[in-house]
């Protein structure tokens, strides 16, 4: 019972960080929404009985990622947003879009994955387990995900460098 | 153990470890000034007590007394909320830190730490890694240049010097086989040969300490690696627009850091509460002796390094971390890993 209470109360802290993220004009606020959301997010992975994927959550998201993010915005010195005639349109068709897809998914969810809810504990959560299911059930898309972070990494490490003539010049191109 | 007495063992546990660690802060900073004081060829405080020992004590009063001044240009919110941040990170980590092994007091057994979590060291590393925000957003909502300059470099380097860090400790969990830091501790009973300590360090994690050494450093910016509080450059970095209490928190949640750190490092490398293999047995099983006296001398050498080291230019600070450190932790965490791997 207090299991589901909670569950709740992390699912109602991490919609709403994600509505304030939306509403929120400084990007500054948006970001820091996005850290709620994500600890929550941990959360409700902690009270799955995944508590390593709820530390991990925290680590690499809400630590990692989402201080970038804050880290970009502090340095680019990015304003306020500005509201004009566009986003108001764009507020008045949103809204309503938005309700209406996310309920035709719920609709989807609800009627074809059966409506049992899983246990606490019934999917893998402690390390030795996940890290036996990545490194030997599902090996091959692991590598697949790592050369594709590689190539990512390799691009922007291409897009940062500066031009080789710059270079020999000494200057900024 | 019912409900109730696991309530009440928790909260006195709780009680007891916030208690100790906030002394620990005031006397760390006390032996810090006292030291470095000595280093320099000078007393340190000693008008406060004997020894200057009551200047904890006189601080603590003189920061709750001092004028709150909240400057007209920032962002208040985010101003109230960054050193906040700051501290409840810095004091969550004690949580998880084992001092001792099971005690048992009156019929009631309990571990000498607030909680054994089987994920305790990814708990640290995920509540320092929060910590961040604390620094990046009193930089940037004081809305000043040079708070701004400190947020910025204190965050690059604390998320440039995590990576090397969790990176020292892998090696250390491949050999223990659990992120509990009990069972961290455990693992490392016994000895070599009757005489050398089964301590990490020395059970091929040497490379890995000194990692762990220069990283931690890095992380709780302290010298040389204190460039965001820089104050020949800096006046005084991401915390130039607090006063009074405000300050302080930045200040307590900096020295209880160290202590976290320090902590860690007896934890993962040192053997925790195990003591030396040698000497009269009662001295062996002291329970928290050991420990308080390997993270004391973590301690000292963090304030004698302070005292002797000038400090990194900031392109060395980066180049040390991404191109000597980062590639020094991989190579110790390939080896280990295979090491352990010929071994069975």
């Amino acid at each position: 019972m207090l299991h589901l209470i909670l569950f709740l109360l992390f699912g109602l802290v991490c919609v709403a960080g994600a509505v304030n993220l939306l509403v929120q004009r400084h990007p500054i606020s948006s970001a820091l929404s996005l850290v709620v959301v994500m600890g929550a997010l941990a959360a409700e992975y902690l009270l799955l009985g995944a508590e390593f994927v709820a530390a991990v959550q925290v680590i690499v998201y809400a630590g990692a990622v989402m201080v970038l993010f804050v880290f970009v915005i502090m340095l680019l010195n990015a304003g306020e947003e500005e509201r004009t005639q566009g986003s108001r349109v764009a507020m008045l068709i949103g809204i309503p879009g938005m309700l209406v897809g996310s309920l035709l998914v719920a609709w989807v969810l609800i009627q074809h994955s059966g409506t049992r809810s899983a246990a606490v504990g019934e999917l893998p959560g402690p390390p030795k387990t996940l890290g036996w299911l990545l490194f030997h059930d599902y090996l091959l898309p692991f590598e697949v995900t790592s050369i594709l972070v590689l190539v990512a990494i390799m691009g922007a490490v291409v897009l940062a460098a500066r031009p080789e003539s710059a270079q020999r010049t000494g200057r900024e191109s | 153990m019912g409900v109730g007495t696991f309530i009440f063992v928790s909260v006195i546990k709780i009680v007891v470890a916030v208690v100790i660690l906030l002394t620990a802060v005031a006397y760390t900073v006390w032996l810090e000034r006292k030291v470095v004081g000595h280093i320099q060829n000078r007393w340190g405080p000693t008008r406060v007590g004997p020894f200057g020992l009551l200047q904890p004590l006189a601080d603590g009063i003189k920061f709750i007394f001092k004028e709150d001044l909240t400057p007209p240009h920032v962002y208040k919110s985010l101003y109230i909320a960054a050193p906040m941040i700051a501290l409840t990170c810095a004091l969550t980590s004690i949580s998880v830190i084992p001092v001792g092994n099971w005690v048992t007091v009156s019929g009631i057994s309990t571990p000498l730490q607030i909680t054994d979590l089987n994920i305790g060291l990814l708990l640290i590393l995920g509540v320092t890694s929060l910590g961040v925000y604390g620094v990046a957003l009193a930089g940037w909502s004081s809305n000043s240049k040079y708070s701004l300059l400190g947020g910025l470099r204190a965050s690059a380097q604390m998320v440039s010097y995590e990576i090397a860090l969790g990176l020292s400790l892998v090696g250390v969990l491949i050999l223990a086989g659990s992120f509990s830091l009990h069972e961290i501790v455990e693992a490392q009973a016994g000895t070599f040969w009757g005489f050398i300590p089964r301590w990490n360090m020395f059970q091929g994690q040497f490379v890995a300490f000194f990692i762990y050494l220069m990283a931690a450093y890095a992380e709780t910016n302290r010298v040389p690696f204190d460039l965001p509080e820089a104050e020949t450059e800096l006046v005084a970095g991401y915390h130039t627009e607090y006063s009074a209490m405000k300050f302080a928190m930045f200040f307590m949640a900096e020295y209880a850091n160290m202590i976290t750190v320090a902590c860690l490092a007896t934890i993962l490398f040192l053997g925790g509460w195990k003591g030396l293999p040698y000497g009269p047995a009662w001295l062996q099983d002291l329970p928290v002796f050991w420990f308080v006296l390997k993270v004391f001398c973590f301690l000292f050498l963090y304030i004698w390094v302070r005292g002797t080291l000038p400090r990194f230019r900031y392109d060395q600070l980066m180049a040390f971390g991404w191109k000597f450190l980062l590639p020094l932790a991989i190579a110790n965490l390939v080896i280990t890993a295979l090491v352990v791997a010929l071994k069975g």
